[in-house]
């Protein structure tokens, strides 16, 4: 299954897409397939200094949890408050309506650390 | 004792299994084996079960005295159409109920549960229930930690002393810290010092009890609770006598976010002590947070209305070392007699024992005020106790009381030095006016004695 | 009023809930009237309103019975619940415990008003010492988890005396119960999950390559989940000893040793018990437990507060000169003044009632009686196991002790129908589902514990039944994946309660 080709990934299965500074994170389609039903998203507070591939929240499923690790490192700048009544968009549009935050760059360097669609497709082919 | 096996089963049994004897069956190696000889009480024939135990009843002699204890344990009436219910074979014997398919009837009670417990005290959601009283304290104060992050807590002195030392045990374990916030001479809590201490924004939370341990209304008055909220502090309110939550202003009313308690009072036997039940409600915000079990209402796949174990992966179970709590059993039954006992009383009758309880306690603080020698060590408004200064050694007085087989109440020197002259009385709606000449009798007899000696 | 009729008879549709039911006015006559409020109290200390329903008593009744008959218990079929030991709980146990004597004492009862009680929770703790093979128990703590959390705190206590605070790392093997990593956690200790071997054990080797000075303590259960007794735990506590390190027996699978066995004979410093599985206390439909909490000598300073003392009170022989049990010559004081204890874990001393049920149990069998007990629910563990394993896998073909593990993994692969649907399938037969999916390391796992009290025929009946539930499966996995059918609700929306989580009843505003 082809990975979208605008993104990074990280090796827990969240993907991040760079727009300039700033950066918006959410979790694979694999990985919201292999949750199953997610009903509940804890996100980090908005201004919040997040490390990458720091823990900073959960995804909960109807019988599975799951830490959220951060793709990127930066400041938190928004986080998606219309999964707090429809966590259901994780499962629908993992890429859209289903993003998770977005952060202000710490280091772009960073996004060497990340994986490319091709490498990501190994993993979640696995 | 209760094995339906024959001989002629054992040996039929070992055979399709492939073992020649039980022994073979559960043999062990030599290092563990059983060698000591176990001294474990006899086998009895059930009607000697019966006898053995009508002897250890015989000597529990306190269920015949006059009683004035309560204290966080209280007597009140309980209907035998509790009993009749809640020891129904189906509900007695099952488990936990994770299959809801087989288990509507229990999950519908505890929705009712829990609906109660959010009626009472005007919170948004209330918890299948927890232990009791102080682990739900515990529990509460860990939800507050959660929250915010702080690892201090403030609590109020004039909580329940067994509470206050169930939470020092937990956070012993946690590493957090606690300090206590002193009593104002009306026995409540000093509000002044809570509006100093919460300013430092280094507590969690902040615990109130109300009716507090001596029986007086205990609650954040808009000016403290301005202050806890501008602190980030989480107002938790300790409820240890439920019945209160029937008359008094709900806990949601004065601020509290998270309401913690003990619902012995609804029908569940004293029973020396247990087992009781424990409530954690709080407001929608906290709700990831709250432990333990919560039932749902949803549906089934025909589209029917069920009811179902639900955020079950806050527990223990899925989130093992991440999980908000590590409770597992709760305390289930004794929510279901709770409920029934909740059906049973409803609006009305719930406010005739409250009413009673109020008028019965004032009866009660005016005969032992009227003795010399014998003050209220308070004055603050209270629900169904009342502290007693008889301004001599109260064990003392105590113990002359049990000798005319009057138990006549808590003495307050084993938990606050400076309290050793003062008794907590209490008093409900089982309490006669009988009751209270013979303890006005016997304590004015007592008192005199002693006051002379 | 037709909300009020929709449980008629012959109809499976939810009762109505009980506040949707009732008139405000109609009090049943428990206690006198009271007078109003604002007679004792200011009006701004009371609460506006109390929105509860008033119903009659018969319509209460008519409410719960119809509940009780949507809930299914021991009484009314085959529970075999892994590692829940859902035994027949007798009937003289509730008897003993409802009497006013023990029902109606307070907890502030003077000790010499309350000796009866005092002797029961002696002569329980000395029991279970002995059976146990445990120096003390405390009958504090309130269930198997409070309990666990007592023993995680004795040993950090203990580490702390000894000027011991850095070691800070229990050791759980992957086959534990969920609550022994969160007890941990809640200490403050790190989890360290160690993998079971090829035989489904902690093998020694595995253990000596995490044990060290940070070594707090070692949970384990013996027999394990997997129903398999670790047969080197000698050599395992020897190893966690020598790195000075405490072994704590978690003991939710106590059913299996009674007699046979004992945690202080193996090497356990700590351990726990759930008195509501091994000694038959009704588990209510999850709760009120009873979790005593025992220790070696080296901790009984530790143990929770209070505990039983017993002094001798003399008096050696009855009235007509016969000696007495050795407990009756003995005067009982609840010890609180412990300086070295963790503390108290809850409001109250014990879950009382609760002693007093265990205590009519032990004086339903005795040692030997006991004994019997787990040798009886070993034996009835392996005709299952090997029945069941015609059929579906058994991941660990050997002696188990209490329950044993299945796998549904092959035939998943092979229909589709998954463990969950196997056990949805049982309650069709009027049988409780086993435990699934744990432990963990069991792919498509069902646990099947099916205890002392079941008869032979109950264990054929349940044996054939599984049998065509995968019988079926293999003809027509959709049917048991539709199950259950004959049950008063089918599958629940789980999804659906998560997401728009509904968890009281409202008043419909004006």
């Amino acid at each position: 299954m082809a990975q979208p080709e605008n993104l990074l990934y990280s090796k827990e299965h969240e993907w991040v897409k760079i727009e300039g500074d700033n950066a918006v994170v959410g979790i694979t389609d694999y990985a919201q397939n292999s949750l199953g039903d997610i009903v509940y998203v804890e996100l980090p507070r908005v201004g919040k200094q997040i490390e990458q591939f720091g823990n900073v929240g959960v995804v909960e499923s109807v019988k599975a949890v799951s830490d959220l690790f951060t793709p990127i490192g930066g400041e938190v700048l928004e986080i998606n408050d219309a999964l707090e009544n429809d966590p259901a968009s994780v499962n629908r549009d993992p890429y859209g309506a289903g993003w998770l935050f977005k952060v202000k760059l710490a280091d772009a360097n960073e996004k060497n650390n990340l994986l490319s669609p091709a490498d990501y497709d190994k993993i979640a082919t696995e | 004792m209760y094995t339906p096996h024959t001989q002629a089963d054992i040996r039929a049994m070992l055979d399709a299994i492939g073992v020649g004897s039980l022994d073979e069956l559960l043999a062990v190696p030599d290092a563990v084996a059983l060698k000591a000889e176990l001294d474990v009480v006899p086998a009895l024939p059930e009607y000697q079960i019966a006898r053995r135990f009508d002897r250890f009843a015989a000597k529990n002699t306190g269920v015949d005295a006059i009683s004035f204890l309560g204290a966080g344990a209280y007597r009140h009436y309980t209907p035998p159409a509790i009993a009749t219910l809640a020891m129904r074979g189906e509900f007695l014997t099952a488990y936990t109920p994770y299959q809801a398919e087989v288990s509507q009837g229990y999950l519908q009670a505890i929705y009712e549960w829990q609906s109660y417990i959010c009626l009472l005290t005007g919170m948004d959601i209330a918890n299948a229930s927890v232990y009791d009283g102080a682990t739900a304290l515990a529990e509460g104060a860990i939800m507050a930690i959660n929250a915010n992050g702080r690892k201090r807590l403030l609590v109020s002195r004039a909580i329940h002393p067994n509470y206050r030392a169930v939470l020092k045990t937990y956070c012993d374990g946690l590493d957090v810290e606690i300090d206590e916030i002193a009593l104002a001479p009306d026995g409540t809590t000093d509000f002044a010092a809570l509006k100093a201490a919460v300013a430092t924004k280094a507590y969690a939370a902040v615990a109130l009890q109300s009716p507090n341990f001596f029986g007086n209304i205990d609650t954040l008055d808009a000016d403290a609770l301005a202050a806890v909220r501008e602190s980030g502090t989480v107002p938790i309110a300790v409820i240890a006598e439920a019945m209160a939550l029937a008359a008094l202003a709900t806990p949601a009313s004065w601020g509290a976010e998270i309401v913690v308690g003990e619902a012995q009072s609804f029908g569940v036997a004293l029973a020396y002590g247990g087992p009781y039940v424990g409530f954690i409600a709080s407001t929608k915000e906290h709700m990831r947070r709250i432990p333990g079990r919560l039932v749902g209402k949803s549906v089934d796949n025909a589209g029917r209305t069920a009811y179902v174990l639900t955020l079950q992966a806050r527990e223990q179970h899925i989130r093992r070392e991440r999980a908000t709590s590590n409770i597992c059993t709760n305390q289930a039954h004794c929510a279901l007699i709770a409920t029934i006992y909740l059906a049973l009383m409803g609006k009305t009758g719930l406010r005739d024992v409250a009413a009673l309880n109020l008028e019965r306690s004032r009866e009660l603080a005016t005969a032992v005020s009227s003795l010399k020698g014998v003050d209220l060590k308070f004055h603050a408004p209270f629900f169904n106790e009342i502290v007693v200064d008889v301004h001599q050694p109260a064990g003392a007085v105590l113990a002359k009381l049990q000798e005319r087989n009057i138990l006549g109440g808590v003495d307050l020197g084993r938990y606050y030095p400076e309290l050793s002259t003062c008794i907590l009385m209490n008093a409900t709606e089982l309490t006669s006016s009988g009751e209270i000449e013979a303890l006005t009798t016997a304590l004015s007899e007592v008192v005199h004695v002693h006051a002379n000696v | 009023m037709s909300t009020q009729t929709s449980n008629e008879l012959g109809t499976n549709a939810a009762p109505p809930l009980i506040f949707e039911l009732g008139q405000e006015g109609r009090a049943n006559r428990y206690v006198e009237e009271g007078k109003p409020l604002e007679q004792f109290l200011p009006k701004v200390l009371l609460r506006d309103d109390l929105p509860l329903p008033d119903n009659s008593e018969l319509d209460v009744v008519r409410h719960f019975t119809k509940l009780s008959q949507r809930t299914f218990g021991i009484d009314l079929g085959f529970y075999p619940l892994g590692s829940c030991t859902m035994k027949y709980n007798p009937r003289i146990n509730d008897a003993m415990a409802a009497r006013g004597e023990f029902a109606q004492l307070h907890p502030y009862t003077p000790d010499e008003f309350s000796q009866g009680a005092l002797q029961v929770m002696y002569e329980l703790e000395r029991s279970l010492a002995s059976l146990f093979g445990m120096a003390a128990f405390s009958l504090n703590p309130s269930a198997g988890a409070h309990a666990e959390l007592a023993a995680l705190l004795i040993a950090k206590k203990y580490f702390k005396d000894r000027g011991e605070p850095h070691r800070d790392k229990v050791i759980v093997p992957d086959t534990a119960h969920g609550t022994n990593p969160a007890s941990a956690a809640m200490c403050g200790f790190k989890v360290i999950s160690l993998p079971s071997d090829e035989r489904g054990r902690v093998s020694v080797e595995e253990i000596k390559k995490v044990l060290g000075p940070d070594t707090a303590v070692c949970m384990m259960t013996n027999p394990n989940t997997l129903g398999l007794f670790e047969d080197h735990i000698h050599e395992i506590a020897a190893a966690v000893h020598d790195v000075g390190g405490l072994m704590y027996y978690d003991g939710a699978n106590a059913n299996a040793i009674m007699g046979n066995v004992r945690p202080g004979d193996m090497g356990f410093d700590l351990m726990h018990l759930n008195t509501h599985k091994t000694f038959t206390i009704p588990h209510g439909g999850g709760g009120a437990g009873h979790g005593p909490v025992g220790v070696a000598a080296h901790l009984v300073e530790y143990l929770p507060t209070p505990v039983v003392r017993a002094v001798p009170s003399g008096n050696t022989k009855t009235s007509n000169g016969r000696p007495v049990a050795p407990s009756d010559a003995m005067t009982f004081s609840l010890d609180f003044d412990r300086p070295k204890s963790i503390g108290p874990m809850r409001s109250f001393w014990s879950n009382f009632a609760h002693a007093v049920r265990a205590l009519a149990y032990m004086y339903a069998n005795g040692a030997d009686g006991l004994k019997k007990v787990s040798q009886l629910a070993v034996l009835n563990a392996n005709y299952v196991r090997v029945k069941v394993a015609d059929f579906l896998e058994t991941p660990y073909p050997e002696i188990c002790r209490h329950e044993f593990v299945a796998s549904a993994q092959e035939l998943k692969k092979a229909t589709g129908v998954k463990a969950l649907d196997i056990a949805k399938a049982l309650l069709d037969h009027g049988m409780m589902a086993p435990t699934m999916y744990f432990p963990l390391i069991v792919p498509e796992c069902l646990m099947i514990e099916p205890t002392e009290t079941e008869s032979k025929e109950t264990l054929d009946h349940f044996v054939e039944v599984l049998r065509g539930i995968v019988e079926t499966a293999r003809k027509e996995p959709e049917t048991v994946m539709a199950a259950p059918v004959n049950t008063v609700v089918g599958r629940v929306d789980e999804t659906r309660a998560a997401r728009q989580p509904d968890l009281k009843w409202e008043p419909v505003s004006a």
